[in-house]
């Protein structure tokens, strides 16, 4: 297999459906709230009443446009909706207004980084706003479909990239750029659970060195990063197989199954071919003039690569460290807020990648539902800083903070865990070490001075870790030469 | 008193301000008038005596009161396409039969807190697609001047029920006549705005760019007085135009010396009956004394209006139309067997002939492979339209053409040749597609049948049509004669 794989070259392109983040609806001012019982949050505009019209929320077309500036794309003025048509019972009106020509934002790309840590380019041809439908509930009622038309009318903003990705992995490093930007504009949740993110695959495969697209397939909504991978995979072994036995690839429309592990057709009446796209009479195009694009590019916040770029400079991060540090806006405000207390860049970000991001994985909480804030790990850190505890000692008390929520000098002083740096006192651990270990001493004298470790372990298990490594050392070398 | 409905609307008012009739009178007279006559006519769908009955005592304690409100007490109909809260809003089909609209229409609302009367929602062709009112599911309505004649559409419900005497005005809309020609073939005033004038939120959609609502009455005046209440900016609709609204009332008597009046000559070089033509000219005549120059004008792309339309309000109407599936609100089929069975019987049972005729055609306009070749050329040809009008209006004020190329015809002449039906439009439909207004005036009567003219004006000047039309009748008797009924 890998063997043939190697004469194939994989061609992916994604359409990702952003959903922004406004409080209201696209073109209704009813509230986009997830979660809330089915039908309560749809108003007659929602639900296709007859005679209703779409007006455009404004905030929808900032938040379109910062994502245009963050990927230096252009910003269409006038930018103008179209009315997509088909049938589905999810669908209020029977068709779906969204962009077809003069999409808001057009051109532009992002890069990626590859796992040999090089960079790629990838286009994105364009990004377009439209509505989105409510949902097909088959399993709740015996017999019948239920409508809720809850997430009609939520704004989605769907980014369509060329085809130029090359593997799953790519697909899923591009995927989980947007998702970085996405959050960092506060335009989405990018919460991929709930839907807030969903994207669909453009696979085809060609001959190496070929210039020709393949025949391609399009897989609809695979809503996890992990899916996104296997779906893509899948439908790269399934194509090979096609295409090594001499069949063609159908152009097709294809949905994954996470539970079975791969992708099948759509039945042809879940899709319709021909959308009979149309201007949407309702809405006048839209003018975007500079100084309102200007007023959107003031208010955008620092973007990941600008802060990525940051952290290498003023905290003198590896560039592996502040990649991780940035992706997530959570994540790197959070590291910020730590060195503001801990006064040590690379201790804060070995802590938050290391010992808090095994603790939020173990309980799986994002960074915003941490039990131990950016206060505590602050204050902590800084305690190692000052020499009152030990880095050791620190993972203790982390895990303490982790499981009651109290404060680091809290646990520091009920424990009795401040780091013993009176020499006096770790001179008589030492001399209570060498006499329970005569038979060591004897040895060490003897030339066998491998057992320094092996002394240094012993103080520090009788001081129960509270004594200064370093200090110990120096007094044991001192005591050892007599 | 019981004359009461042959007062004009300003008569109306003054008659209530001065106490010399109440509201609640007035509303009672005309829904005696409306049991006694309208199952001859059948002119509205729904009338809503107790409702009519409430407000017209509302507005009574208004005027003791001293807070009456501008158009206080007149009772008025609405085209069945108006969402009403609370009331059956079929918009003449089957598809809507049971529609109770949880909501009202800017339209309504804004004749509410004007506090006129609602009497009833008016008969219509079926989604306003139609020229003769044959098409509605409420059967058709009848001309009141012939009773075996149409009303014309496709606000024939509004027309009839106006021309009848059966209210004092009543709302329309006019995506490419259906105000105007209805008007004309009633024997009344019937002014459709300027595109974007009058909001269209709430009022059923049939041809999105070109749906315009207005009103049809018996005199300019009585048109500009609802006018008024009608039109504004709507927030709720995105193509409503954010200008100043002009007194129609106060603007109406000005003078009408020295306007001119271009007389397109691609029109005038048709085929008309010889009364349409002697009707026209001396329409002119009256004009002419009044000191108004007339002039040929050229619309070079006139010809191409019907062809336009008929691409153009088809395609538009194939997408509006998609909500009637079954699902949510409004008729359902029986027994659905799957979803593809639910909304094949659902649409074919719910919606008449000419409906499922445009809708096919406007899917067909905007066909993959077709839609360059139909909706696009349409749309370029359309600016062409609209262009002619712009150029003549360097030259002249108004536009000056028949409303409708002949008179009434008798009921079912023409619903078997659709195309026959379609020219009814011929002269309505470049206004809707340039988006300018258009009135139609009563200007003669053939063989006891009303002919109308019709002048149309460049955008948003309403107050000049509506001049030009009032400062005509107050110098003919046309729109001053009532068909015989009782």
């Amino acid at each position: 297999m890998d063997k043939k794989m190697s004469e194939w070259e994989t061609v992916i392109g994604l359409e990702v459906h952003v959903q922004l983040a406004t409080k209201s609806k696209i073109f209704s001012g009813a509230s986009t709230l997830f979660g809330s019982s089915p039908n309560t949050q749809a108003c007659n505009i929602d639900l296709g009443m007859p005679g209703v019209l779409p007006v455009l929320n404004e905030e929808v077309l900032k938040m379109a446009i910062k994502f245009g500036l963050s990927i230096n794309a252009n910003i269409n003025s006038p930018t103008q909706f179209a009315r997509k048509n088909y049938f589905y019972p999810d669908l209020p009106k029977g068709y779906q207004i969204s962009q077809l020509d003069n999409p808001i934002v057009e051109g532009g790309g992002l890069e990626i980084t590859l796992k040999d840590g090089s960079k790629k380019k990838i286009r994105i041809t364009r990004a377009h706003l439209e509505e989105d439908a409510g949902k097909s509930l088959h399993e709740d009622f015996e017999g019948l479909t239920g409508i809720d038309l809850n997430r009609a009318g939520t704004p989605l903003l769907e980014i369509v990239s060329e085809p130029d990705l090359s593997s799953p992995e790519e697909a899923v490093a591009y995927l989980k750029k947007i998702h970085s930007i996405i959050r960092y504009l506060e335009i989405s949740d990018g919460n991929m659970a709930e839907g807030s993110m969903r994207c669909d695959a453009n696979v085809s495969l060609r001959k190496k060195g070929s210039k020709e697209l393949g025949t391609r397939t399009e897989t609809k909504n695979v809503n996890s990063f992990k899916f996104v991978e296997k779906a893509i995979q899948h439908e790269i072994r399934r194509q090979m197989k096609v295409l090594e036995s001499g069949k063609r690839v159908t152009q097709e429309t294809r949905l994954y199954d996470s539970q079975l592990d791969e992708t099948r057709p759509m039945r042809s009446k879940e899709f319709a071919n021909d959308y009979r796209y149309f201007p949407e009479p309702d809405l006048l195009p839209v003018i975007l003039d500079e100084d309102f694009i200007k007023s959107v590019k003031d208010l955008m916040p620092e973007l990941s690569e600008e802060k990525e770029n940051r952290f290498i400079k003023e905290y003198k991060l590896s560039d592996y460290d502040a990649n991780v540090l940035s992706v997530d806006p959570n994540l790197s405000n959070f590291f910020e807020e730590v060195v503001v207390r801990s006064r040590n860049p690379k201790l804060s970000a070995n802590w938050i990648m290391g010992e808090l991001s095994a603790f939020l994985n173990k309980d799986n909480l994002s960074i915003l539902e941490t039990k131990v804030d950016s206060i505590n790990l602050g204050n902590l850190l800084s305690r190692i800083e000052d020499s009152t505890i030990s880095g050791k000692i620190a993972k203790e008390v982390f895990e303490e903070m982790w499981n009651s929520e109290k404060s680091p000098d809290e646990i520091i002083q009920e424990k009795g865990l401040k780091q013993v740096t009176d020499s006096s006192e770790i001179e008589k651990i030492i001399n209570q070490v060498l006499e329970q270990n005569q038979s060591q001493l004897e040895k060490y004298k003897s030339g066998k001075e491998k057992l320094f470790g092996f002394f240094v372990g012993q103080v520090m298990k009788a001081s129960r870790g509270k004594a200064n490594p370093e200090q110990v050392n120096k007094l044991l070398e001192e005591r050892l030469k007599e | 008193m019981t004359e009461l409905h042959k007062l004009s609307i300003k008569e109306k008012l003054k008659g209530l301000k001065d106490s010399t009739f109440s509201s609640q009178e007035l509303t009672e007279s005309y829904l005696k008038r409306i049991k006694k006559l309208d199952n001859k006519i059948n002119s509205f769908i729904t009338v809503l005596e107790e409702r009519a009955v409430r407000s017209a005592k509302e507005s009574d304690q208004r005027y003791t009161s001293g807070s009456a409100l501008p158009l206080d007490g007149i009772p008025i109909a609405h085209k069945d396409i108006f969402c009403t809260e609370g009331v059956l809003t079929s918009c003449g089909s089957r598809m809507l039969s049971n529609f109770i609209s949880p909501y009202s229409s800017t339209v309504v609302k804004n004749f509410e807190g004007s506090g006129s009367v609602v009497l009833g929602k008016t008969n219509m062709d079926e989604f306003a697609m139609g020229s003769s009112n044959e098409t509605s599911y409420f059967g058709e309505v009848k001309n009141p001047w012939k009773k075996d004649y149409v009303p014309g559409g496709s606000s024939g419900g509004s027309a009839a029920c106006v021309s009848a005497g059966l209210a004092s005005g009543a709302t329309g809309t006019d995506t490419g006549g259906s105000i105007r020609q209805p008007a004309a073939l009633c024997g009344l005033t019937g002014i459709k705005p300027t595109y974007g004038r009058v909001s269209r939120y709430g009022m059923i959609a049939f041809a999105s760019s070109l749906d315009q609502g207005g009103v049809l009455t018996k005199s300019a005046e009585d048109a500009a007085y609802m006018l008024k209440t009608m039109s504004g900016h709507d927030p709720k609709d995105s193509t409503s135009l954010n200008v100043e609204v002009p007194d129609f009332v106060k603007e109406i008597d000005k003078e009408i010396k020295g306007l001119r009046v271009g007389l397109p000559k691609q029109f005038f070089s048709m085929n008309m009956p010889e009364y349409v033509e002697q009707s026209i000219n001396e329409s002119l005549k009256v004009f002419e004394k009044l000191g108004v120059k007339i002039i040929d004008v050229d619309l070079p792309h006139i010809d191409l209006s019907l062809p336009i339309y008929y691409v153009i309000a088809p395609a538009e109407c194939s997408a509006n139309l998609s909500r009637y599936d079954g699902v949510k609100f409004g008729y359902r089929c029986e027994d659905p067997k799957n979803l593809e069975d639910l909304y094949m019987r659902t649409r074919e049972e719910g919606f008449g002939t000419e409906v499922k005729r445009r809708i096919l055609i406007g899917t067909y306009a905007l066909s993959a492979g077709y839609y360059d070749a139909y909706y696009l050329k349409a749309q370029k040809c359309r600016r062409l339209v609209a262009n002619d009008f712009k150029e003549a209006f360097k030259s002249v004020d108004l536009i000056l053409s028949p409303t409708a190329p002949d008179t009434s015809f008798a009921l079912g002449a023409k619903t078997s040749d659709p195309v026959e039906m379609y020219k009814q439009d011929i002269f309505t439909i470049p206004a809707n597609l340039a988006g300018l207004p258009g009135i139609s005036v009563p200007c003669g009567q053939h063989q006891g049948l009303p002919l109308g003219l019709q002048l149309v004006s460049d955008n948003l000047e309403e107050s000049k049509i509506l001049r030009m039309a009032h400062h005509f009748q107050l110098n003919t008797d046309w729109h001053k004669s009532w068909p015989e009924l009782d």
